[in-house]
């Protein structure tokens, strides 16, 4: 086909583009016509097409998302808030810092390897393109039944791809989560996150500004790889009819995106740019049009100077193109020299493409004709918006009526002892050390804390300890039994992991993974689910900074489990006194923090032993929360607790199995008064945390919870090489670590 | 008076600035060396840091042995300037035949990182002389291809002559021969091994032991006594 020119385009209106195969609706494709007077070039139906996809314009979601800037409670701590790369928050000592998590959900469950790598790949050049250093990464994974033999394929091709990418850009891994669930089958979330640390003053934005400042590109040559990826791979299901979409996933060089950290940070660092982009979804399509957008609009490229891998692509093909490890950047004319020498120091390929104009069109050429034509707004901003149609789905009644707490319990004390083992040993619960093993978690030689603890720990300052700390959380479970609740409780988890490890919770960045929104079932798990966000967030008083939606995960009628995973960001002062997971010394006493009722629905205890989903998830009291975090935070300053766990699934006796046999040291539990021993041990109850004080801090800790008004109940001692339930059994701990690490190597080395 | 160690970056050093500190912990002075730089900036010692140099692509190490860097450094190795090759270093220093034998993908196909035991089997040479002979320390091992190998012959004679410096314990973590952790040259003034010593020498972070900052303190008191 010759080339379709704008001037071209003017004059054949009648020519069909297939608006339908680059996923566009006939109502979209008549707005794209609408807007530009005329019919699109091919290359301007490229960038509407892939621009407006669910991906990269949040049609069906944007609407919902609102709420968490209208809803944003009052934070000193936010510098800047959603819309950009990645939010930025002011944690003190003139430091900034940024993070966010994202989904590559699709492309990582057709080739689990590169989707994974390219997914760390994408959420680090976000952070890079804040003016950021990134200082760790964390991975919130989930995937079919464990013992499905597709999650043998698709989990370890993960793991390998997060390992492989991040382990080779020298950020370590600190946190994220490993869940199983059948309602992951075919649809697993391979969610990333990162942390960036930067001074006040190097905050960068997406803008393209000043006319005649250069548009540089540089890092990777453009190749034919994830061509239409945002657009058809993020926007669909999967289909077996229909042909094989492997080609579409993009392949990643860690290599090559460790050079373009350097090379942007020593940019920075010299004053050399005005405004920044990384590419990611929609390659040059989106980020030309959203730097010019951000700016006063004008933007002029030569796409023929765009460095290709493969000369026979089309410029249609390189506007849509999502090769991975490139960059934009805007540079001012006088500078540009000194920006091409840094790319070279560090062998980085870099080269102008265009320039900022003062009109407010971007215009893109191709043999020096003009292929693009057109407001970058509409093709960045202005895409449609959905009101997709929504309503409470009519089986949620019954689900809920479907009472876990009526669930047959143990009778004996035997019983009660096996049920513990399977929990211990179960897939979700089990240690995931296979797992985290595979990521380095010492790179760069500031983590404090790393997974298993309940949240990762950075310090940023080596003189002052000043420190921030990262917990990923969500539990599908809840929020299937109620979205509303459940994503509160995805981020009172979040919150509450922060707090125990010492760290004042200030900001979250959330991903939202759910199924299709054209199933209004789906669509209103969605909606419930924000509004649940928004307003816990304003009573916990931490503010979105941005995120990700991840629509579409179903496969048939199937959809996953609303599943929102919420990245809770929170600074200590000086990591010295954060509050690790594992008990250190025998005698110290054990104290429950919060109140334990019987709560079992979409309880771990409930999946294990019953394969059991039904009722009402935990009650959510935000306040309590608040109460909990602020006692948690005082008790780590004052060193007045030594060891402190989070309780959240498989309740009380899965935390303290886990702090015993991280501390290698035992614990005796003796049930308090008004409590049955299977309540007090599989309990999911919310707004809990169990704790080891030493003997001398007694006083000092129980006078402050009573204080305060939070309940605080001693329930054992650190003792002994067992963990021994008083009156109902005891297991060693080498048989606890037995089951505990024998599950996830059994089912995937 | 202090010693000055220089730490090389090659494109895709990941570990560098950590030794840097390591060697700024231990009270000498750092001095950071470019891959593209031949010029050693008269430093009294180099370590070559871990990563992935140029992406362990071809193989791990095998191009950044032919960065100008390494020609002063194989030259000066020669000549009796101490050199420590942590992780990918020691790879490099193997593609550049300052030690014997090579490095092979972990038995088990993965990456693998622990806080590993070692044995420190050889306390004569530039970096391990504040250890004592047969101490056992834990130091944090990290990565994909640390499958130590070399031929019977060649392991034999290391074995004779004291020079396997460190060996793992209780766990060989990727399939080594002879547990070999770590060697050193025949002078004893290059060493290489692959767990990295730079991530256990403050009590706060990485593995939370000092187990690895004898590494430098040795160094740096042969320099001072030498200078």
């Amino acid at each position: 086909m010759s080339l379709d020119t704008v001037e071209n385009a003017a004059k054949t209106p009648d020519v069909e583009l297939p608006w339908a195969e680059l996923g566009l609706k006939k109502d979209e494709y008549e707005r794209v016509v609408e807007i530009l007077g005329r019919r699109p070039t091919g290359a301007e139906l490229a960038m509407y097409s892939v621009m407006w996809s669910e991906h990269c314009s949040y049609k069906s979601s944007k609407i919902h998302l609102r709420q968490f800037g209208e809803k944003a409670p009052q934070s000193d701590a936010l510098l800047v808030g959603i819309g950009e790369n990645a939010g930025v928050v002011d944690v003190g000592q003139g430091y900034a810092v940024t993070f966010k998590v994202e989904s590559h959900n699709h492309p990582s469950y057709v080739e689990p390897y590169q989707g994974a790598a390219t997914g760390v790949g994408g959420i680090v050049r976000d952070i890079i393109a804040m003016g950021a250093r990134p200082v760790a990464v964390v991975d919130p994974l989930r995937f079919g039944a464990a013992d499905h033999p597709d999650t043998k394929r698709v989990l370890p091709g993960v793991v390998a791809g997060i390992g492989g990418y991040g382990n080779c850009l020298g950020l370590p891994n600190i946190g994220g989560e490993v869940v199983f669930d059948a309602c992951y089958q075919g649809n697993p979330l391979v969610n990333a996150g990162a942390i960036g640390v930067m001074r006040h003053e190097d905050i960068h934005l997406a803008k393209a500004s000043g006319p005649g400042n250069k548009v540089i590109m540089y890092g990777a040559r453009t190749g034919g790889d994830g061509i239409g990826g945002a657009s058809i791979l993020a926007s669909e299901t999967f289909d077996d009819a229909k042909p094989s979409k492997r080609p579409a996933v993009q392949v990643g060089d860690p290599f090559q995106e460790k050079l373009l950290i350097e090379c942007t940070l020593e940019a920075f660092a010299e004053k050399l740019v005005v405004g920044i982009q990384d590419l990611g979804a929609a390659g040059i399509s989106c980020a030309t049009s959203e730097l010019a957008s951000n700016g006063s609009g004008g933007m002029r490229v030569e796409l023929d100077d765009v460095p290709l891998r493969d000369s026979t692509l089309s410029p249609e093909e390189i506007l849509m193109s999502e090769s991975q490890e490139r960059m934009c950047a805007v540079v001012e004319p006088e500078k540009v020299a000194r920006f091409l020498e840094i790319c070279e120091k560090w062998d980085v390929i870099a080269t102008v493409i265009g320039e900022v104009t003062d009109g407010d069109r971007l215009e893109i050429f191709w043999h020096g004709e003009k292929i693009v034509d057109v407001d970058p707004r509409t093709v960045a901003h202005e895409g449609p918006t959905y009101e997709r149609p929504y309503a409470r789905p009519a089986w949620q009644d019954a689900l809920q009526a479907d009472d876990a707490n009526k669930l047959p319990r143990p009778s004996t004390s035997d019983e009660l002892k096996q049920q513990v083992l399977a929990l211990v040993s179960s897939p979700n619960q089990a240690s995931k050390k296979w797992i985290t093993s595979q990521y380095d978690h010492f790179v760069q030689g500031n983590t404090v804390l790393a997974q298993p603890e309940d949240s990762g720990m950075i310090r940023i300052d080596e003189e002052s300890g000043l420190g921030v700390a990262i917990a990923t959380d969500g539990n599908g479970r809840y929020a299937k039994l109620d979205p509303y609740h459940g994503a509160q409780l995805a981020l009172a988890e979040a919150y509450r992991n922060v707090a125990t490890t010492g760290a004042k919770p200030l900001a979250i960045s959330d991903c939202l993974n759910f199924g299709s929104p054209e199933d209004p079932d789906v669509m209103w798990q969605f909606v419930e689910a924000i509004r649940g966000l928004a307003d816990a967030c304003q009573i916990l008083g931490t503010p979105v900074t941005g995120g990700n939606v991840s629509l579409y995960n179903q496969t048939g009628e199937a959809a996953i489990h609303p599943t929102p995973v919420v990245a809770v960001l929170g600074v200590i002062d000086d990591v010295a006194r954060r509050t690790p997971v594992a008990f250190s010394e025998e005698g110290q006493l054990l104290y429950l923090l919060g109140d334990t009722r019987e709560e079992f629905g979409g309880s771990a205890w409930s999946q294990v032993v019953h394969d059991h989903l039904g009722g009402l998830p935990p009650q959510v009291d935000l306040e309590r929360e608040r109460l909990l975090a602020d006692i948690l935070i005082s008790a780590s300053r004052d060193g007045m607790v030594d060891a402190a766990h989070d309780l959240s699934d498989g309740g009380l006796i899965q935390a303290v199995v886990e702090s015993a046999m991280l501390g290698d040291k035992g614990a005796r539990l003796i049930v308090p008064d008004g409590l049955d021993a299977f309540t007090f041990l599989f309990s999911e109850s919310a707004g809990r945390a169990v704790v080891a004080v030493p003997r001398s801090e007694e006083l000092r800790f129980t006078d402050m919870c009573g204080a305060r008004g939070l309940p605080a109940t001693r329930i054992g001692v650190v003792d002994g090489d067992a963990v021994d339930v008083q009156g109902e059994f005891a297991l060693s701990l080498e048989e606890l670590r037995e089951v505990h690490e024998a599950t996830i190597p059994a089912l995937l080395a | 008076m202090t010693a000055r160690i220089g730490v090389v970056t090659f494109p895709g050093s990941l570990d560098d600035r950590d030794t840097q500190r390591a060697i700024r912990l231990a009270g000498a002075e750092p001095v950071a060396l470019w891959h593209k730089d031949k010029d050693l900036k008269q430093v009294d010692a180099v370590v070559l840091p871990g990563g992935f140099s140029y992406g362990d692509y071809l193989r791990a190490g095998a191009i950044s042995r032919f960065s100008p860097v390494m020609e002063s450094v194989v030259d000066q190795a020669k000549a009796g300037l101490p050199v420590l090759g942590i992780c990918n270093g020691f790879q490099v220093l193997t593609e550049a035949h300052l030690l014997p034998g090579a490095m092979l993908g972990n038995d088990h196909l993965h990456f693998i990182c622990r806080d590993q035991k070692l044995r420190v089997e050889n306390t004569d040479t530039a970096w391990t002389a504040d250890y004592t002979a047969g101490q056992e320390i834990h130091i944090p091992l990290k990565n994909m291809d640390g499958r130590y190998v070399a031929d019977e012959h060649t392991l034999d004679m290391l074995e004779a002559e004291g020079r396997v410096a460190f060996r793992y314990v209780g766990f060989n973590p990727n399939g080594s021969l002879r547990d070999i952790a770590g060697i050193t040259n025949e002078a004893g003034n290059v060493v290489g091994l692959m767990p990295h010593p730079e991530h256990a020498v403050e009590p706060l972070v990485g593995s939370g032991r000092t187990d690895g900052l004898p590494f430098f303190t040795s160094i740096l008191k042969k320099l001072v006594a030498a200078s």
